[in-house]
């Protein structure tokens, strides 16, 4: 399954962007083959609907599951009803890396 | 397998919307986010003067689930009066949403589409998950 972490820039020890919709940019976390790769997210600067754009790229992604520090109400109604799974954590100062390994583990 | 439990119930939530400082030159930055269960763990450890123990049996979450909760509360704390700034208290982000749980090892939030076979946390993979809103 493929995990989408959001991300502040395009390298793994960059740090985890705890806003979903405007988040930097998107990681992608293949578990099977444990690869990633950075996606830019070409809305963030969006006047409105970032969270539903971002989550209609997840979507386009094939992503199963979401780790960022937020989501807002419209992207949560979408991403429930693709069944994508959305986690959140909200320890300060963690890099991309330490969640890919988290995961990996 | 875990029994789901309900959950960090705030006994009690903070009798305030946040703190602001007086007498500096002006706050700085963006205010700390302060979440009703780290104000409670701050509550029963440093006001009312409970063990860790006690107060994680209370707040329905283990040991070190509390241990962490209380470690990010004091962090918070200190940071608002060195750093001078506003202090917000916080609903927990997911609490009033349905379907959302929380891992008991890494502290994760998360949901379950029904999709899901594995009944696991998504990140640690720990089987000691419970849910957010069960009421038993
Ligand atoms: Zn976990």
């Amino acid at each position: 399954m493929k995990t989408l972490i959001t991300s502040t820039e395009d390298k793994l020890n960059a740090a985890f962007d705890k806003r979903f919709g405007r988040a930097a940019w998107f990681c992608v976390l293949d578990e099977s083959t444990g690869e990633t790769a950075f996606y830019p997210n070409e809305n963030i600067n969006a006047t409105g609907g970032a969270g539903t754009k971002a989550a209609e790229k997840v979507v386009e992604l094939g992503v199963g599951k979401i780790i960022s520090g937020d989501f807002g109400p419209k992207a949560k109604e979408l991403l429930n009803k693709f069944n994508i799974q959305m986690v959140i954590i909200e320890e300060e100062d963690l890099s991309v890396k330490e969640i890919v390994e988290r995961i990996k583990k | 397998m875990a029994r789901p439990k309900s959950l960090r119930k705030v006994v009690k939530p903070p009798g305030f919307k946040g703190y602001k400082p007086y007498g500096a030159s002006g706050t700085k930055g963006e205010a700390v986010e302060l979440l009703y269960e780290e104000y409670e763990a701050l509550k029963l450890a440093d006001y009312d003067l409970m063990s860790h123990q006690e107060a994680s049996e209370l707040m329905g979450v283990s040991r070190a689930t509390f241990a962490r909760i209380y470690e990010r509360a004091r962090r918070k704390m200190a940071k608002a009066l060195v750093e001078v700034k506003e202090i917000k208290s916080v609903y927990g982000h997911a609490w009033l949403d349905k379907s959302w749980f929380v891992c008991n090892h890494c502290d994760a939030r998360f949901t379950m589409p029904s999709t899901m076979k594995e009944r696991s946390c998504p990140v640690c993979k720990s089987f000691c998950i419970e849910s957010l809103t069960d009421d038993k």
